[in-house]
Parts: structure tokens; sequence; C-alpha cells
């Protein structure tokens, strides 16, 4: 006899769509002069609601406000009212986080009980944790009189829509910068809904301006002359662009992009607990994670065993509908992801790995991909190498320490890594060698605002969070 | 005293590379001449492929240097400022040939040199202690963030403080544990080749400091696109044009670059910002429990 799980979906009744929604600059909403486009719900394909397209009038508009709003209120005010600010936010956050976790959910396609229980959590922690810093400055390690930048241009991703605008406000408020935010073009609408929180808060006109639009938005605003910061989160290729385009200016530079992290599991580590971590480190948010896990080292003696298992688990899974309370995979966020985690799976056999996936029904409306299990990965083939951004594992193996540390590092990437044993001394030198900027030892996928993030070699440059986030956003020590 | 009719043994003025002192494989010299513009030495021209060469010995540097204790790299560099001590004199004469300052001041300049070496020696085994922390973050882990080199960094010394300000540069970014190719000021070489000299003999690393003599514009841009060049220094690029061409290469690989300072003041107590600019922060996640 199987038992099953009755459905048991959030309600949507909290959320209140705008079916169209203006740019939110100085304050105030305001209509955008491009060609509005449509934001959709990708587990339902149903169209959510239109979003203005910010052009250039409206990005210079938007920068305009934020160097006022610099100017005249925000670097000007102590830090003790900014940081009262951003405790508002935060705490705004957490009244409204129902309603931020289900709009997510609709619009980004997570599972619900990931927008509830980590997306929206750790974003009012974010801004929580650094309203305590706004009038502690001087204390942090840069200098005496640390001071803002400026202006800053901040463009995010669509995989974790309202944590990544946290992450990014949160430490540029409290040093005392403002905002210009473009959200990702298919993931508009918690960074509207924040819009509001900002509003109830009393921000000062122009200290966050959100402007919604695709890639040519980001462009002219990261292009904006009177921008004195860019702080980008998204693909190395863009992150490479962005570099290119403000090569010859002043403007500062923080990048958080792509990864191919290992997750190295060895022969003593705990299976069922290393198995919870692999399932977490690439299937977490239908494996769109910029520091997954999608590389499984194995330690050979192990790795037959470890597949068994996982393959097991991964037969528990629940794909579906991202407002039931019990899916674990939701839906692909865009037609455009899917086509390219087909793509690079596709790729994956014609090079010679070997496919797996549960048995799982896949819904017929929205973009869906199963979880994807590839054995007999070499480190040649595309799938050990390119960053898919989907719910795909590449298993390769190892059999001493030493191969395992240079498989993990023949990579460009850096971003993070994980490490499964029960020994103590072999995870503090793994650590040390692995050439990554988030190490995890026995977990995997866990964020913390006091935890600062960001990578190695071609994942990028700069910290998000704790005090090494703080440096970002603050004019460097010195002249020489 | 011998007499003043000797002939003196004049040197040949070559790069430093891997630890050896070759000349440039283009086989190329250009003069380096004093504030007069009287010659001093034939200095070796370096090329793109001196540059690449250099690469694949900061790399051999960096995979040794990096794993030296903070407390080896700190007596390393402490090393270096005890044989510039010795060679004192001739630092002095070479920058009064080079810079056309009285010996009083070149003197100034090799003492604050030489200062600034043991001032960096102190931060080895200590930079990690000001970088680094424990994070309290929100659950049973143990969370520590240490910062670690960047890799192989590719730097321009300054153009006018042809000892001093080379040492700067130099100094932050092997002290973290990095591998540095650096090019020379180019019209004031011959101090940094006494450099290499020191080098030589003070226990760095081969590998670990490579000074290249040549034109930047030239050499740059090869390191600039160089898929195992982590970082870029770009203190002596005072050519907006080429800064800016410097910088969009580097994006080719995600290279964390270092612009040009704005008036330095070489004789100031540095910060720390050219320590952080080549190192990488670490956080590394631990459970706690029994």
């Amino acid at each position: 006899m199987t038992f099953q799980y009755a459905p048991a979906p959030e309600s949507t009744a909290i959320v209140n769509i705008n079916s169209s929604n203006d740019l939110f600059i100085n304050g105030e909403f305001t209509p955008g002069h491009g060609a509005p486009f449509k934001t959709i719900n990708p587990a339902t394909e149903e169209v959510l609601a239109e979003i203005a397209q910010a052009n250039e009038e409206d990005v210079n508009a938007a920068v305009m406000a934020a160097r006022k709003a610099y100017d005249k209120s925000w670097s000007k005010m102590s830090g003790r009212d900014r940081g009262k600010y951003l405790f508002r936010i935060a705490r705004l956050i957490q009244e409204r986080s129902r309603e931020l976790a289900v709009l997510e959910t609709l619009d980004n396609g997570k599972p619900i009980r990931e927008s509830r229980d980590v997306d929206v959590p750790i974003a009012a922690a974010h801004f929580f944790y650094h309203a305590g810093w706004a009038d502690k400055l001087e204390f942090a390690g840069y200098g005496d009189n640390p001071r803002p930048l400026g202006v800053v241009a901040q463009v995010i991703p669509w995989n974790f829509p309202l944590l990544m605008l946290a992450w990014k406000i949160a430490p540029a408020l409290a040093t005392g910068n403002t905002v210009v935010l473009k959200p990702a073009e298919t993931t508009s609408l918690t960074a509207l809904l924040f819009a509001e929180i900002c509003q109830q808060a009393d921000l000062p006109p122009g200290v966050v301006n959100i402007i919604t639009g695709a890639g040519e938005t980001g462009r002219m605003l990261v292009e904006h002359p009177d921008v004195n910061k860019v702080a980008f989160t998204g693909s190395t290729a863009v992150g490479q662009a962005i570099q290119r385009q403000i090569a010859g200016t002043q403007k500062r530079l923080t990048l958080e992009l792509g990864g191919k992290a290992a997750n190295i599991v060895f022969d003593d580590a705990p299976i069922d607990q290393a198995v919870e971590g692999i399932v977490n480190g690439i299937y977490f948010n239908q494996g769109h994670v910029c520091c997954a896990g999608s590389r499984l080292l194995l330690q050979e003696s192990i790795a037959e065993q470890t597949i068994d298992s996982l393959k097991r688990r991964l037969q528990t899974l629940r794909l579906g509908d991202p407002l039931d309370k019990n899916t674990d995979i939701g839906a692909i966020n865009s037609r455009e992801q899917l086509n390219r985690i087909i793509d690079l799976t596709k790729s994956g056999e014609e090079e010679g790995a070997q496919r797996w996936s549960p048995d799982c029904v896949i819904p017929e409306k929205g973009f869906w991909f199963a979880p994807t299990v590839f054995t007999n990965v070499t480190q040649a083939h595309r799938i050990a190498r390119e960053e898919i951004f989907g719910p795909v594992l590449s298993v390769l193996t190892f059999r001493t320490p030493d191969e395992a540390i240079e498989k993990a590092n023949n990579t460009p990437y850096g971003l993070s890594a994980g490490i499964w044993t029960e020994k103590g001394s072999r995870i503090l030198a793994m650590a040390n060698k692995v050439r990554a900027g988030v190490v995890w030892a026995n977990t995997f996928n866990r964020f913390d605002p006091a935890s600062p993030f960001g990578g190695y070699k071609e994942s990028g440059f700069g910290r998000e969070g704790g005090v090494q986030g703080l440096g970002a956003y603050l004019t460097s020590e010195e002249s020489s | 005293m011998i007499g003043n009719d000797r002939v003196e043994v004049r040197k040949t003025h070559k790069l430093f590379v891997g630890g050896a002192f070759p000349r440039s494989e283009s086989g190329r010299t250009y003069e380096a001449t004093n504030s007069q513009g009287e010659f001093l030495a034939n200095v070796a021209k370096a090329s793109r492929k001196d540059a690449r060469d250099a690469v694949l010995a900061a790399r051999t540097g960096f995979n040794s240097w990096s794993k030296a204790t903070a407390y080896n790299r700190g007596q390393v560099l402490y090393r270096i400022a005890e044989v510039m001590e010795g060679r004192k004199d001739q630092f002095i004469s070479d920058i009064q040939d080079a810079e056309a300052v009285s010996a009083k001041k070149a003197a100034t300049q090799t003492d604050q040199a030489i200062d600034r070496v043991l001032w960096y020696a102190g931060w080895a085994d200590k930079y990690a202690q000001v970088f680094g922390n424990t994070n309290p973050v929100s659950g049973p882990f143990f969370n520590f963030s240490i910062p670690e080199p960047t890799g192989v960094v590719a730097a321009v010394a300054p153009q006018d403080s042809s000892l001093l300000g080379l040492i700067s540069v130099i100094a932050p970014i092997i002290t973290s544990g990095n591998s540095v190719i650096v090019i020379a000021s180019t019209a004031s070489p011959i101090p940094a080749i006494t450099l290499s000299e020191c080098l030589a003999t003070s226990d760095v690393i081969a590998g670990n400091i490579n000074i290249l003599t040549g034109d930047p514009a030239e050499i740059m841009p090869s390191l600039a696109s160089h898929g195992d060049v982590n970082a870029l220094d770009l203190t002596g690029i005072t050519d907006s044009e080429l800064q800016k061409a410097l910088q969009i290469e580097a994006a080719g690989t995600v290279k964390r670059v270092r612009s040009a300072p704005v008036n330095p003041d070489w004789r100031a107590t540095p910060s720390l910002s050219r320590l952080r600019a080549f190192t990488e922060v670490k956080t590394v996640w631990h459970p706690m429990g029994m």
C-alpha cells in the first residue's frame, strides 16, 4: 500500500498583484517610458502582471534621484538614524513575510517551503544585521572615518530575487550610499513590493530606487556616468561585460558570478547525512544557485553505495506545484533557462555520461525539469565544466585527497565547495587547499548575513555579508 | 686604495625571472640614462615572451610561497631588509644617478625602502588576524573567515620612485603569499636591478618575485590577458588609455585590478589597502554537535 500526500497549497489570497506595475523612483511609483513586458508564473505560464520597462530617461531620473538623496539627506544623516530605517525595513519584511514568500513563489517558481523558510527570513536578517553596522563603521577596520561611495548601481539575478536585493541594498544603505537597483526581468514583483515597504518605512525619497527592465536597462544603469559603484550578481559572461564597460572609469566594482562547486565525499563520511547534503547542494531551488554543489566527487570505495542511496532519496522528492507546502522541486524560472538545461544535459548524454532521473510526473503546463544525476562523468565533459544552473548533478570519483583537490580546483570558477568526512584535520586541510570563497564542511548551502559570501577566480570578487562585505561600499583607506 | 687608472668591471643589467638573471629572449636592450640624458647602462628590454616565462615562474613560486608559514614569510621579508641594508651605498648611488637627487635624499629613500620591507615583514603573521574573524551565524556552526593570497599578480612599479615606490608595490603583494611579476620604472630601472640581486640572496623562493625591465605598454597587455595571472596592480600606469585597455583585457578572466593611485605619497605609512587588494576571503562553515 502506498501513501499519497493530499495537496496542501498555500493560499494566494494574501497577495494583491497589480495588473500593471510602475518604476519606483524618488519615493514614488512612476510610469516607465520603455515598452512594458509581462511577467509570468513559471509553474503555470499564466501572466501575473505587466511590468514597466525603464528606458534611458527613466535610468537618468533614477540615478538623479539617488544622487539628490545622497547629497541632501542620506550621506548627511547620522549612522544611528540610518540604522533605524534599516531596522524598520527588517521588521516590515518580517511583518509582510508571508505575502513576500507567496509572491516570490508565484513569480519565481521556487517551492513555498524555501521562499518561506529561507529567502524571506534571511532577507530580513540581512537588514537587521546591517542596521546595527550603520553607526559603528569606524570600528569595522576600514580606517577611522570610512566614507560611503555615493550612488550605487545594483543588478541582481532571478534565482533569489528578494534575498539578492537584501544582500545588495542592506550593506549599501548601512554604509551611507544610495541605490538604484534593477531586478531580473523575470522576477520583478518582490522588488516592487519591497519598494512599498520602503514607503511604509518612510525611507527618504531617492535613497532606494527600483527600475525594472531587461538587460539593456541594466547596461544603461551600469554605464551611467553619475554612478560611483556597481554591484552585480549573475552570470560570469555578463560580469565580464560589466568589467569591460566600466574600464577606464573611477567606478568601484564587485562581482558575484557563476560557480561549479565540488561537493567532496570521503569514505569515512556519514553517508546518510552526506546524501542529504548532496540533495540540498544541487536540488535546492531547482539548482538555480550559483554556489550549487553541481560536481559530486565521491571517493571510489563508497561511490556505488552513495549513488544508490542518492537515487533512493531522489525518488522521494516531490516535484510540482511550488505553492504546495510539501513540494521539494518547483518550476524552472523561465523557458530560456529550461532550454539551456535541456541543451547541457543532452550534451552530457552525447559525450558519454550516463543519465538517470527518478520517475516523476511532470505537470503539463509550466517549465519543469526532473532532478537528474549523471554518472561516468569525466572532467572534460561540458556538464563537468559549465554551470548548468539547474537540478543536474555530475558525479565524478577520486581515490586520494590530493586527487580530490586537483579535481575540485580544476575549474575557472571558485565560489564554493563541500567536504564530507568525520576527520576534523582532513576538513581543515581540504578547506585550506580548495580555491573557493565559501567552504561547507559536513553541510551545504548555508547562508547568514554575518558570513561573508563571494568567489575566487572567475566566480568574481568582493564579498557580501559580514564585516568583509562592508568594504565593498566604503572608500578604501588610502591614497597610495 | 687602488689608483684611478683601474678599469672597472661593469655589470650586465638583466631581468630577474624564476630566481635567475636571464637576458631578454628577444636579445633586445634599451639605454638607461641619468636625468641629464647621459648613458648609464644597456638594460634588458623584456618581451611578451619574457612576460609569459615570468608567469610560469611566478606560478611555480606561488605554489611554494603560498604554502610557507606566515612566520617563515616574515623571516624572508626581514632577510630582504637585511641584505638591502648591506647594499645601501649602491642603492644611494643608483638612485642619485636615476632620479637626479642629492645623496641625502637618495639615502633617505633607501632607508625608507628598507624600513618599508621591515614594516611588511611584521605584517606577514598578523594581517590574517586583522582581515579574518569568526562569524556569529544564527545556527549551530563554527564559522570563520580567513584571507588567502589571490595568486599571481602582475604589477607596474611607479615611474618616479625607483626604489621606495617599487618596494611599496612588491612587498604587500608577497607578504600575504602571492607571487609577483613587476615591471620596474622604465626610465629608472637600475635600482630595481640592484634590488633583484638582493632578492637573489635573501632566501626568496625562486619565481616568487620576478622583475622585468622594459616598456609596460608592450609587456602588460599580454599579462592582463594571461589566463594564469590573477590580479593586476596598475600603480605605474599613468596613461589613462593604457590603463583602460588593460582593465578591458583583465575582464577576460575576471582579474582583480588595482588602478593607479592619485598622487601617491610613498613616504607615508601605508594603509592596509594594498595588502587587502590581493587577498581573497575564504569562509568555512563547520557544524557544532556532540
